[in-house]
């Protein structure tokens, strides 16, 4: 007899898999990884311009600027005075802050030159303050206050920073929801791309799924033995793709890091996100598994 | 008895039909050879049998069930007590011999530890020793056929389905195959052996026949009682 006993006898039985070594699936693991790289940078750049929406929103919907752009230095200094009084003395208004005249002048330095003298020529002199009112009578508040500047100056006019940044918060939180939306329609094409890998792995191993069927084994067995592995599969590509996500977003914080604008800062990752972009992977593996059990035992269940 | 069939047809698709107003019974225990031209039927008549189709029309009871309205879901278990051996093998071919004859066992869900001892008896039986290892690929014909016996009947199965079982062994190995499947009817085993070798037939005592013809049996085995009277 030169059946190994001796071999045997020492190691302990190790089965051969039911279905052949290597990947089940094909490119279907690269294919998920591309999915995932790309549904965590959208995730992401959702997060952030949502955020960057949301902060910009706050930041401009209660915020305005009285702007009196009087020729006379002195009559304008006179027309300040009162309107900082007649804002101190309105209901709801807050955080009234003169713009002073050295910003005003960097502001203008780079068409005007850095030795600028505000007094030189005559620029409006700007108030900031917050009008805290609700919605519904923002509006008409707002009308009441420049009625009430232009009776102290008629040069006074007051301008809400929502007009102007309003527009902008708007589109920015929009691009973010799209961004939710190519969320959506990734997920569901790495489902779809999981059930086109499971119809074909069946249709490939339909011969060994046959036999050992007719040997008396269950859907259930068989599901396991192919969801199992392209589980797995789909694990890899789900690893790979966060990692590279990942790297990209810490590279891409840097470079936010290193601009100044305000505007850009805004649309920086919220802390909660840290907390969201690994369930990502989860979810990711989440749908490869349930759309491998799915599409295989419909699969299954066309044979008797 | 464990097999009835009733004025059983079978049609694949829209065509004519390959079996045509089957009416039998196996009795439990007994060894059957069922035989007929190429065409006739044989292999269309054990898928039947170990349930790989559902007939057109009629019915069929298997082990005291009626195998037409038998829920999908059940049909694995049914399954496990049938032994098949087919005319073309199919062997797993990514699993050694010893794996492929381990294959009933292991969905039955023995554990490896315990499924070894069968296993190599089981190679033992069909002289394949020193073969465990190697792949369906580089195995002889009848090497494959071999595993593919040994497969069928390592679970002890009440009913073992063979199609042309001896085809691509020699006489000697044929014989031997054929003592083996008298050993497990001993046991209990009720066998059904299609086959065009009618030197075959001979070599088991009290055996009995099925014989096909375009898809009609031209003749039938007796049941028991008819027999003793």
């Amino acid at each position: 007899m030169t059946f190994e006993k001796k071999d045997a006898a020492a190691k302990p039985y190790a089965p051969g898999s039911l279905l052949p070594q290597g990947r089940l699936t094909g490119p279907m693991p690269w294919v998920i990884a591309i999915m995932m790289f790309l549904t965590v940078l959208a995730s992401a750049a959702g997060l952030a311009l949502d955020h960057g929406a949301r902060s910009l929103s706050a930041n401009v919907s209660d915020r305005i600027t009285i702007q009196i752009a009087e020729a006379d230095g002195a009559a304008r200094s006179r027309a300040v005075s009162r309107i900082v009084a007649l804002l101190g003395a309105t209901e709801g208004v807050d955080n009234i802050a003169i713009v002073p005249e050295a910003e005003l002048s960097s502001q203008l330095a780079p068409w005007l030159g850095n030795d600028l003298k505000i007094g030189d020529i005559p620029v409006p002199a700007l108030i900031d303050a917050d009008l805290i009112a609700p919605p519904a009578e923002r509006e008409a508040r707002i009308a009441a206050l420049d009625t009430a500047a232009k009776a102290i100056s008629a040069a006074a006019r007051v301008e809400p920073h929502a007009t102007y940044l309003g527009p902008l918060a708007r589109l920015v939180g929009a691009i973010g929801w799209l961004s939710f939306g190519v969320v959506a329609l990734m997920v569901a094409a790495t489902g779809a791309v999981v059930v086109l890998a499971a119809r074909g792995a069946h249709a490939t191993h339909r011969g060994t799924i046959d036999i050992i069927h007719m040997l008396g084994a269950t859907d259930t067995q068989i599901v396991h033995l192919f969801q199992r592995r392209m589980t797995l599969d789909a694990l890899f590509g789900v690893a790979v793709g966060f990692a590279w996500a990942i790297a990209t977003i810490l590279l891409i914080g840097r470079s936010v890091a290193a601009v100044t604008s305000d505007l850009v800062q805004s649309a920086s990752l919220p802390g909660f996100a840290w907390v969201l972009l690994p369930l990502l992977p989860v979810a990711g593996v989440g749908v490869a598994w349930l759309s491998a059990r799915i599409t295989l035992r419909r699969a299954l269940q066309r044979s008797l | 008895m464990i097999v009835q069939f009733e004025n059983v047809g079978l049609r694949y698709g829209p065509g004519p039909e390959t079996l045509s107003d089957l009416s039998f019974s196996l009795d439990e225990g007994a060894f059957y050879f069922l035989t007929g031209t190429s065409g006739a039927g044989k292999t269309s008549l054990l898928k039947l049998l170990y349930l790989a189709q559902r007939p057109s029309r009629g019915a069929i009871r298997l082990f005291d069930a009626d195998i037409v309205t038998l829920p999908r879901a059940r049909l694995p278990g049914f399954r496990r007590r049938i032994g098949v051996v087919f005319q073309d093998f199919r062997l797993v071919p990514h699993l050694s011999a010893f794996d492929n004859i381990a294959l009933p066992l292991r969905i039955a869900g023995v554990s490896d530890a315990q499924l070894r001892a069968p296993v190599e008896e089981m190679l033992h039986w069909v002289g394949l020793t020193g073969r465990a290892n190697a792949f369906p690929a580089t195995l002889s014909g009848g090497e494959q056929q071999r595993v593919a016996i040994a497969r069928a009947v390592i679970g002890r199965p009440e009913l073992l389905v063979a199609d042309e079982p001896t085809g691509n062994v020699d006489n000697e190995m044929a014989t031997r195959l054929i003592t083996l499947f008298e050993a497990l009817n001993k046991l209990g085993t009720t066998i059904v052996v299609a086959t065009h070798d009618y030197d075959l037939l001979g070599k088991v005592a009290g055996a009995q026949m099925l014989r096909l013809e375009r898809g009609r049996l031209i003749e039938r085995p007796r049941p028991a009682g008819e027999r003793q009277s």
